[in-house]
């Protein structure tokens, strides 16, 4: 057990447990960020994504010991700003939400694309959702979400 | 009135799944929970001789068949009940659960579990179509490894290929599909007002209530099961959750206390139930002017380890198994046999897009071997309204597939492109035609199910809907809602339907065969002009509404003749490909769909069920490799078992045909599984035609058409 501190959507906070517990695990448990999903545990799917110092990462590979001091963002986080809200907004609007699982995960890879980028091509969406696996949709309506959440919120990113 | 129901709206729960804050199962909170492991089969066929279990810590439980209550029963109540709760004696796959292991520390749950020494007799598996035909070890199921046969005849088919010029035959395959939904399987038991409850993320309420408390021995009213939001399920949330519901409520059941079973992806790909393989050999009588005069199609299926909803899927990919087309001389024959594999069950689509897959490949190396494109080949022999279909009943439907290919045609511009590729090396196009057909086969709606709906005047301008349908990502929370506010003159944000509870809602069927929408939400437009008749009486008025079949429709269960399915949905693809032609990679450029579904019943929600469908039908033709390995699937973890990503496939272009149905709510038909038929064959078909080699098995991989061009 050891303590460590990092910046969890805004606010800094800390946490007593084994630095190799996974950081999907201490965004749930311990701080109840139940908008991080588990879906695979691997790496693969993406539902877990969240931003480590403004960067997409799956949080299942990443240890609790590797984000001392780090810029953390999850969902729960990013549903309370403006761009976060045109996102939801726009993926409701678009019909880019199905069964749901990995929307979170989608809306945080659309949040780290936009930040780089305020005006994709539709290439560049799809390369950008490329780590997030979803089942349902067939992407089609996730990237026109994408689309949409980088029109509506031009003057915000 | 049609133009308005299909106009798109925001879906009710969309809001809620984007920001994470809709729960799953696995969100919940239970207070003090225990968890659930599956003690498991490692031998694929053997007697199980011994099981040691050691001594264990207080708090931890080992719970096997001797925990089923004496009233009880160790089977699980499907559609066959072959399949035990717990084995006893014998297993039959590799997974097979054997027993509960369960305790409040998953860390140590598991060292627990490295120490339960099973013995056992290994007796020689069979895995394959040919090893269970073959009997290889013995057979396992009656003397002959089959769990059923069917056999459909129209016309006079042996005189068709007596008197034939020449005769094609081919034979197609296709392997285990991963339904791979977002959110592994999973579900809580719990203690509660004297009796078990479950939480589960599941398909169909009912039939879960049903397999607990036959296990039980109980009334199923003393089971309680409530569907939580539900993570995507393709069919794998049909039957699946039964297997792990009936162990854990055996558990709670005995502990009295939560617990928890929630499955890790790598456990949900080795140890769920896949798409059933199958073995399809097709032959086609042909007279001196290359008509075809009658066919012969053998399928065979792989239904592994027990029977369960096995032979449901062998008769719809019988029905579906000519597909598009009215044959004047046809015999189709089924059989599904036992192997050693884990039980194959319900997929979207089931048993459909075997069949469909199969007679869509041949009739375009019909085509090609007549010297004639695919299209121009197929569409003479489109079925047509009054023609007779295979099971000797008029088709019903007002077949619009001329009109469709018109508009599949010049969206994708087929007909040019056909031509201009045949000598193209890097180029391919191809096509395919597919119908499906919606609700349960024949009379099973009346015989089976019996759907019951209800509603209930709640406002003054509110209503709530009583359902055990549910939402698992397809829209039915939507677009319920927006038939019954249609009726009512409400909006459809002012109608309640909450994840049903079986403690509340009445048994209108279970989450499947694309009927939902058709036969459930025919019963809420029924049920919602009741009760637009009581609205009157104030807060509180009910209303009912049970299925009635129409009487026009009629079937015979025993011998599988008369009107397999009132209606059908249609559908065409278009796939065009380039190839790699030093790798063989192939690279999809260009995908059309159009599909008549009736009317749809929200745009949005159905170009999401057309995108989705179809881009997971070209994985299944393409990169969706599932082998069996020693009786385990080889495929087992989300990095070798692999998906379409955003970046595989491009944007599908789509087009409805309006076509309603009476008796469907404004006019609508079932569309989840049709969706998904059509994307396979087209993509093979694409892939044969740029390579000019005939494909026969899917998936399609770089390798394999390496070794037909070689």
């Amino acid at each position: 057990m050891a303590k460590t501190s990092f910046i969890l959507n805004g606010e800094e906070v800390s946490v007593e447990a084994d630095p190799l517990k996974r950081l999907l695990d201490v965004l749930r448990e311990d701080f109840e960020a139940l908008g991080v999903k588990e879906g695979c545990g691997e790496g693969e799917c993406g539902a877990c994504s969240i931003l480590l110092n403004g960067k997409l990462v799956n949080s299942c590979m990443i240890p609790l010991g590797a984000v001392e001091g780090a810029d953390i963002v999850t969902p729960e986080g990013l549903r309370e700003t403006e761009k976060g809200k045109v996102i939801i907004e726009s993926f409701a609007d678009t019909g880019a939400v199905q069964c749901g699982f990995c929307t979170p995960g989608m809306m945080m890879a659309a949040e780290a694309l936009l930040e780089k980028n305020n005006n994709p091509e539709e290439s560049e969406i799809r390369e950008a959702l490329s780590g997030n696996l979803c089942r349902c949709t067939g992407y089609d309506l996730i990237v026109k979400g994408v689309k949409t959440s980088a029109e509506r919120g031009k003057d915000l990113w | 009135m049609n133009d308005e129901i299909r106009k798109s709206v925001r879906r009710v729960d969309a809001v809620a799944k984007a920001s994470g804050l809709a729960k799953y199962i696995s969100d919940y909170d239970f207070g003090d929970i225990l968890y659930a492991r599956l003690v498991r089969s490692t031998r694929p066929r053997a007697k199980i001789l011994s099981v040691t279990v050691p001594e264990l810590p207080e708090g931890y439980y080992y719970v096997d068949y001797r925990d089923i209550p004496e009233k009880g029963k160790n089977r699980i109540q499907m559609i066959k009940d072959d399949w035990k709760v717990f084995a006893e004696d014998e297993v039959r796959y590799v997974g097979e659960t054997i027993a509960l292991l369960i305790g409040p520390d998953r860390e140590r749950i598991l060292n627990i579990l490295s120490e339960i020494k099973i013995f056992y007799e290994d007796r020689e598996p069979a895995y394959t179509i040919e090893e269970a035909l073959a009997c290889k070890g013995g057979a396992m199921v009656g003397d002959d490894n089959i769990y059923g046969e069917y056999n459909l005849v129209k016309g006079d088919p042996d005189t068709a290929f007596n008197n034939a010029a020449r005769v094609v035959e081919g034979t197609y395959r296709t392997g285990f599909q991963e339904h791979l939904y977002m959110e592994p399987q999973g579900m809580v038991g719990t203690w509660e007002g004297g009796r078990v409850n479950i939480y589960a993320s599941a398909q169909c309420p009912y039939y879960i209530q049903k397999s607990v408390s036959s296990a039980l021995g109980v009334d199923g009213k003393n089971v309680r099961i409530k569907q939580v939001t539900t993570g995507g399920a393709f069919g794998g949330k049909e039957h699946f959750p039964d297997v792990i519901a009936v162990p854990l409520a055996v558990a709670v059941n005995k502990i009295k206390k939560p617990i928890e079973l929630i499955f890790d992806r790598i456990e949900d790909i080795s140890y769920t139930c896949k798409r059933h393989p199958s073995r399809i050999t097709i032959k086609t009588a042909l007279d001196k002017e290359n008509n075809i005069t009658g066919m012969d199609i053998d399928t065979v299926i792989n239904g592994g380890g027990y029977e369960s909803s096995t032979l449901i899927v062998l008769q719809r990919a019988l029905l579906h198994g000519i597909g598009v087309y009215n044959i004047p001389n046809a015999h189709v024959r089924g059989r599904a046999v036992a192997t050693n594999t884990f039980p194959s069950d319900a997929y979207r689509g089931f048993g459909a897009p075997q069949g469909l897959y199969a007679i869509e490949m041949h009739m375009s190396q019909v085509a090609k071997e007549v010297g004639m494109f695919p299209a121009d080949f197929k569409r003479k022999y489109f079925i047509k309204n009054g023609d007779m279909t295979i099971t000797n009943a008029t088709m019903k439907d007002n077949v619009k597939l001329e009109e469709m290919f018109a508009a599949a045609d010049e969206m994708s511009d087929y007909t040019r492109k056909i031509r201009e590729y045949e000598n193209d090396p890097y180029r391919g196009i191809g096509i395919s035609f597919v119908n499906h057909g919606g609700g349960f086969t024949g009379n099973g709606e009346q015989e089976i199910i019996k759907g019951l709906v209800r509603m209930k005047r709640t406002g003054e301008n509110r209503a709530a809907l009583y359902v055990s349908n549910v939402e698992m990502g397809q829209g039915l929370q939507t677009v319920l809602r927006k038939i019954a506010a249609k009726e009512l003159g409400l909006k459809y944000t002012d109608i309640e339907y909450d994840n049903p509870d079986t403690d509340i809602v009445p048994d209108s069927g279970p989450t499947v065969a694309s009927r939902s929408t058709m036969v459930v939400g025919y019963l809420i437009q029924e049920c919602a002009k009741k009760l637009k008749g009581k609205w009157d009486e104030g807060v509180g008025a009910e209303a009912e509404h049970r299925y009635i079949h129409p009487s026009e429709y009629k079937w015979d269960q025993d011998t599988l003749q008369g009107d397999a399915y009132p209606t059908y949905g249609w559908g065409i693809n278009v796939v065009e490909v380039e190839m790699d032609t030093v790798t063989y990679e192939v690279k999809t450029t260009g995908i059309w769909s159009v599909f008549d579904v009736g009317i749809p019943m929200d745009d949005t929600i159905m170009d999401g069920q057309v995108s989705g469908g179809v881009i997971q039908g070209l994985g299944y033709a393409s990169i969706e490799k599932c082998e069996v390995l020693d009786g385990r699937f080889r495929q087992h973890t989300m990095a070798d078992y692999v998906i379409p990503t955003s970046m595989d496939f491009p944007e599908i272009k789509n087009k409805f045909i309006d076509n309603p149905y009476k008796y469907g709510p404004s006019g609508a038909k079932g569309a989840g599984e049709l969706v998904f038929d059509a994307a396979a064959p087209a993509y093979a078909d694409a892939v044969q035609q740029l390579t000019g080699k005939n494909i026969y098995d899917i998936p399609v991989t770089p390798e394999m058409i390496m070794e037909l061009e070689e």
